[in-house]
């Protein structure tokens, strides 16, 4: 199946403006001119203030929805509609609560036409892969929420995507389990090199995963700065990167900019900050 | 022996002795006797007051009479055909009119609820439609399709219909948007969206009208038969109802009580079947409160 050439699996997104009608007939943009590269096979972890329109920009490279302004290119062709490919591990749990946990993991070769047996056999490969085999014939709701997660990640792994999307993937797991997906994530990943956004709102988790680090600011949501990560791989433990010395670094000067605007948001949605520009506005 | 016992059945709750399951299944035997002594008094007390004439049993019936009425009708037969005959005829029409009405109200539920184009055009007439009272169109198909089975059916699907229709078009209202972009993004087209999401989703909805809907299929069967008929619980009742006969009413009705009840238990096993998925909470505990 995999016959791509390097290049067509490159995520550029180009002075891309996204308008919302809200419920009260009003013009809200959520995202004003961000522009972004996501290279072939690369990690880029996207950090940045709650509703500043990171999941907004993961719905339109996903084909979801579109753009009001500007491009977003997949592998040189715009995006139009949803594509065989591309893989979105949603912020909230989206497993089929009807399924059991293989029957939504099949579910994605099923689509694609692959018949029952070799789907059901490649299910059942991938839950070993995620550590859940013996779970197959559980229902979602039978199952923690960091086993949960592993059925998303193998639903989403199964179809080989040559662009994987992750909303916060492990933002509701505890530490320790956190540590563990993180590590086999990037296990994964090594071998097929999906390009990768992941949305997060850990930035440790962002720098010790990705090889780029986007810092969104919001209101409208436009990007703020990029860094690049200059780790090497393989990176080895999640837990034990951090305390290296690049690491801190690293995280100092993110973590300065990431402030700011965390702070910034928080004051102007708590109405909070003494605006006057925002309330004239 | 004894402390092994309650050791076993409390494990968690140490210091209460007795354990849970026992206590259930007192709490059972209660209300078992509770409505055993319920049945006692109401039919008791009604064959009493009629023998005593405080009621006339003319009018009102009485308990013993109902019973020696079914037993003549499984016996020696009604006056149309033998008992199995009429409950057959009727079953059948409450059971077709049901398959029909749950298969439109299903199809056209789901279709509204996808296409919001056909939902605005429709909108106004199914809502006006729903909004006559359908007891009368009845009549309309008695005229339309004779004094046969075609008619009640119609009738009991035009019953059903719309309750299902309703419960089919929320349901698929209701699914969680999230699911639907996921199976999307994983590459179901939109027949696969509906077979996988949509439908299992609105399911919850739809079998609980199920339960409704069928008593409405009983209905139209038999309002369809008291319209013009030669056969049927229906017909039997309504005869009845021209000799003032009382029992023969009641025993009809006893009849068709014990039909609801045998579907309501199969609806029951169909819904357990279907949303086996459900997490167990709420089916285990309905005695709870
Ligand atoms: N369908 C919609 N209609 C109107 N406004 C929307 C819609 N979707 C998102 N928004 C708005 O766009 C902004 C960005 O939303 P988005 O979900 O992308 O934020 P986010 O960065 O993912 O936040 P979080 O970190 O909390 O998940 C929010 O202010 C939200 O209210
Ligand atoms: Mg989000």
């Amino acid at each position: 199946m995999r016959t791509n050439t390097p290049s067509d699996h490159r995520i550029e997104i180009a002075g891309v403006t996204k308008r919302f009608t809200t419920p009260e007939g009003t013009v809200f943009t959520a995202l004003q001119d961000v522009t972004m590269t996501i290279e072939p096979g690369q990690f880029c972890a996207v950090v940045g203030p709650s509703g500043c329109g990171k999941s907004t920009t993961l719905t339109m490279v996903a084909g979801l929805d579109t753009a009001s302004e500007g491009s977003v290119t997949v592998g040189g062709s715009p995006v139009s509609g949803i594509s065989r490919g591309t893989s979105f591990m949603f912020q909230h749990d989206a497993l089929l609560p009807w399924k059991t946990v293989l029957g939504n993991v099949a579910m994605g070769p099923l689509f694609h036409g692959t018949a029952k047996k070799t789907a059901l056999a490649d299910a059942r490969e991938w839950l070993r892969v995620v550590g859940l085999a013996g779970f197959e014939n559980h229902h979602p709701h039978q199952l923690s929420g960091g086993m949960r997660k592993r059925v998303a990640l193998a639903t989403a792994l199964i179809n080989e995507p040559r662009i994987l999307l992750m909303d916060e993937p492990f933002g509701a797991l505890d530490v320790q389990t956190k540590a563990i997906m993180s590590n086999e994530l990037l296990t994964l990943w090594d071998q097929s090199r999906p390009s990768v956004i992941f949305v997060t709102h850990d930035l440790e988790e962002a720098i010790a995963l990705a090889d780029k680090v986007v810092v969104m600011s919001a209101g409208p949501g436009t990007v703020k700065e990029v860094f690049d990560i200059d780790l090497p791989r393989p990176r080895g433990s999640v837990q034990e990167i951090r305390f290296g010395e690049r690491f801190g670094e690293l995280h100092e000067q993110i973590w300065e900019t990431l402030r700011d605007e965390v702070t910034r948001a928080y004051a102007q949605t708590a109405g909070a900050g003494p605006d006057p520009e925002g309330a004239a506005a | 022996m004894t402390t092994q016992v309650s050791a076993q059945a409390a494990p968690a709750a140490g210091t209460r002795p007795r354990g849970p399951r026992r206590r259930v299944t007192r709490r059972r035997m209660l209300v078992l006797a509770a409505q055993a002594a319920t049945f006692i008094v109401i039919f008791g007390g009604w064959q009493l007051a009629a023998q005593a004439k405080i009621v006339d049993p003319f009018f009102f019936g009485e308990p013993s009479a109902i019973v020696s009425k079914l037993i003549s009708w499984f016996a020696q037969g009604t006056p149309y055909g033998s008992l199995g005959t009429e409950i057959w005829v009727t079953l059948q029409e409450a059971l077709l009119g049901f398959l029909f009405g749950v298969a439109g109200g299903v199809v056209l539920g789901v279709l509204l609820g996808q296409f919001r184009f056909l939902a605005d055009v429709a909108g106004p007439y199914i809502k006006a439609a729903n909004a006559l009272p359908r007891i009368v169109l009845g009549s309309i198909f008695v005229v339309w399709l004779g004094l046969g089975t075609p008619s009640k059916v119609m009738l009991a699907a035009v019953l059903v219909f719309f309750v299902v229709f309703f419960n089919a078009f929320q349901g698929v209202r209701e699914v969680d948007g999230n699911l639907i972009a996921n199976v999307r993004v994983l590459g179901a087209s939109r027949i696969q969206v509906i077979r996988n999401v949509i439908l299992p989703s609105a399911m919850t909805w739809i079998i609980a009208s199920l339960h409704v809907a069928f008593g409405f299929a009983v209905i139209g069967a038999i309002v369809g038969e008291f319209l013009g008929a030669q056969q049927g619980l229906g017909l039997m009742i309504s005869q009845a109802q021209g000799q003032l006969d009382a029992n023969g009413v009641f025993a009809a009705m006893l009849v068709i009580a014990v039909i609801a009840l045998a579907a309501e238990w199969l609806i029951g096993l169909l819904e357990r079947r279907l949303l086996a998925w459900r997490p167990q909470s709420r089916a285990e505990s309905p005695q709870a409160a």
